[in-house]
């Protein structure tokens, strides 16, 4: 069903300059990519250091790609990244279901002024828990393990909380009550019934969290020292310490980080978009 | 009546079979708030008084790192480098992403892939982002002073300059507009048709509409976009980790790039002082705390709500 227009006046004209703005910016946007994997494909320092720059290299040398791999042991980073990336989904994903389905559906003493504190806790800065957090890692020996990068996970967040939570109460409750008169269990209501139903919900949450573990740089920083446990963006950082004036290797090296969340977003991106306009709107 | 009180009774315990069950759903989530945010809350406000360099024994000083840190002229520096990061940030993100979203609300062919395009670069990690940038802004071989070259300005030398880094930093922030865009165009979709139709009616043109009914009504929007955004922004530390005089990172150059993020960074990690560091979060903490209730408190001046 088209729309009907509101904003712009139909006119021949209005399209034509609405279309050359959405152009050039999409343009403007995509340069950085381009820039990016064009240098990625030039050939050695001689190309990548000449003036005036060329958006294009001569011819596309793609052993760059072949060199940088075997500079660095990117599999194993490929590997960490994909092992902390997964346990954490997993755990985001039931703890935050359980949650939610709680504060949307059961009735229990407190339970709005505990919901109320889990989005209060939405409010407070990644950096004021952070110390005693690291503390508390390191006191039970987990520094230099990839344990505190998908543990605390299994604790639900807040964020995640909230966007279920919306959609749980989306959910008409007769289907509970039914549910219930037909013997089912309180969980199985929620795992034969809510969990399904929700689906669209928590695709959404698995590929924003996979997007944000999968691309986070301070929680990896602070607890990995030993190469052999980077992932793919401490690989990255440290690839780029020590070639960081060889920018066709960065370049390719900075395209395979990338690639894996492109693939992830274009999958999934209706999901996102949807997923970040509930978080940001029906509060 | 015994079988009222019988309903009443199995009604009761059911009610308690589900309170209890209630706790027990949400019985992760409460250990995470005790052990990964009550408790290091509390533990990092007493931390604060203390010294100590994490191999150390811990030392009672009382409010002595607030001392320190209110003489110490890296403390304000940094502040003032973060805030002027977030001056600039933060507008170019909100009047962008407004701009792209009215661009992108009138649905014509092939929106979804525009809308795609300008939300990809935030899904893209943050290293990467900071590592392509710093070769974009790279002054002589980078693709935006050759730009700026070939329409006559002669660009600076942006991560390597004291007075450009900054804005560096922030301009590149536009890039990442995404998610302010999507929640500005959900925004946009809110705001009942009937509106425009009647200052259609009344002769208002596109500027008109836009500046007396659509900017007003989206202003919960850009509140909630402001708040967030300036929470963001005051806790940038990738990019000033990683950009500074090109790569060099750690506030270079001169520590221009001192973002507060990456002060208490190097208060914590570089030279373990722990007590110190804390206190640093905790001044973060009050300053983000009393920046929300003060745009809380000014809101009604700004922000329209709809009576319904």
């Amino acid at each position: 069903m088209k729309r009907k227009n509101i904003l712009f006046n139909w006119s021949h004209l209005r399209t034509i300059i609405l279309y050359t703005a959405l152009i050039s910016l999409s343009i403007l946007f995509i340069m950085p990519f381009l820039w990016m994997v064009t240098t990625s494909l030039k050939s050695g320092e001689e190309e990548i250091f000449s003036y005036p720059p060329q958006l294009f290299p001569k011819h596309l040398n793609f052993e760059n790609y072949k060199r940088v791999l075997e500079l660095f042991p990117w599999l194993t980073f490929l590997k960490n990244s994909v092992i902390i990336t997964f346990l954490s989904t997993v755990g985001i994903v039931l703890s935050s279901s359980l949650a939610a389905f709680a504060f949307a559906t059961l009735r229990f003493k407190g339970r709005d002024k505990l919901f109320f504190l889990v989005i209060s806790t939405m409010m407070i800065p990644y950096y004021t828990t952070l110390i005693p957090q690291y503390i508390l890692f390191s006191k039970i020996g987990w520094i230099d393990t990839l344990k505190p990068l998908w543990v605390p996970a299994f604790f639900g967040s807040a964020y995640f909380i909230f966007l279920l939570r919306q959609f749980f109460k989306s959910i008409p409750r007769e289907l509970f009550e039914a549910a219930k008169i037909d013997g089912c269990s309180t969980f199985q209501i929620f795992y034969k019934i809510y969990f399904p139903l929700a689906k669209p919900a928590i695709i959404t949450v698995i590929i924003l969290q996979f997007i944000s573990a999968w691309g986070d740089f301070f929680g990896p920083l602070i607890y990995l020292q030993s190469e052999e446990k980077y992932t793919l963006v401490l690989g990255l950082n440290a690839f780029r310490g020590m070639y960081y004036t060889s920018w066709h290797y960065l370049m390719a090296a900075t395209c395979m980080v990338t690639i894996p969340s492109l693939i992830v977003f274009l999958i999934g991106q209706k999901k996102i978009i949807g997923g970040i306009t509930i978080t940001g709107m029906k509060s | 009546m015994g079988n009222r009180s019988y309903f009443m009774k199995k009604r009761s315990s059911l009610g308690k079979k589900e309170r209890l069950e209630g706790y027990l759903f949400i019985l992760p989530w409460i250990t995470g708030f005790i052990v990964f945010t009550a408790g290091p809350i509390l533990f990092s406000l007493f931390l604060s008084f203390h010294e100590w360099h994490i191999f150390d024994e811990m030392k009672w000083i009382g409010i002595g790192n607030y001392k320190k840190l209110f003489t110490d002229p890296l403390f304000y520096h940094s502040l003032k480098v973060t805030f002027e990061y977030a001056a600039i940030n933060v507008p170019l993100v909100l009047i962008v992403g407004l701009l792209l979203a009215l661009l992108l609300y009138p649905k014509v062919r092939g929106t979804s892939i525009f809308r795609t395009i300008f939300y990809i670069p935030s899904i893209v990690p943050i290293v990467a982002t900071a590592t392509l940038w710093i070769w974009i802004y790279n002054p002589e071989y980078g693709l935006l002073n050759f730009f700026l070259d070939k329409i006559g300005i002669k660009g600076p030398d942006w991560l390597y300059s004291t007075e450009w880094v900054v804005p560096a930093i922030a301009f590149m922030g536009v890039w990442t507009v995404g998610p302010t865009m999507i929640i500005y165009l959900a925004g946009l979709e809110d705001i009942p048709k009937v509106y425009w139709d009647a200052a259609k009616v009344d002769g208002a043109n596109y500027w008109q509409r836009l500046w007396y009914i659509t900017l007003p009504l989206l202003s919960p929007t850009t509140f909630f976009l402001f708040i967030t955004n300036l929470m963001g922004a005051l806790q940038t530390f990738a990019q000033a980790y990683i950009m500074g005089g090109g790569g060099e990172g750690f506030g270079a150059p001169a520590n221009a790039s001192l973002f507060y993020c990456l002060y208490l960074y190097e208060q914590g990690w570089s030279w373990f002082n722990m007590g110190y560091a804390s206190s640093l979060s905790w001044i973060l903490t009050l300053i983000i705390l009393v920046l929300t209730i003060i745009i809380f408190k000014t809101s009604n001046k700004w922000v329209y709500y709809e009576r319904s």
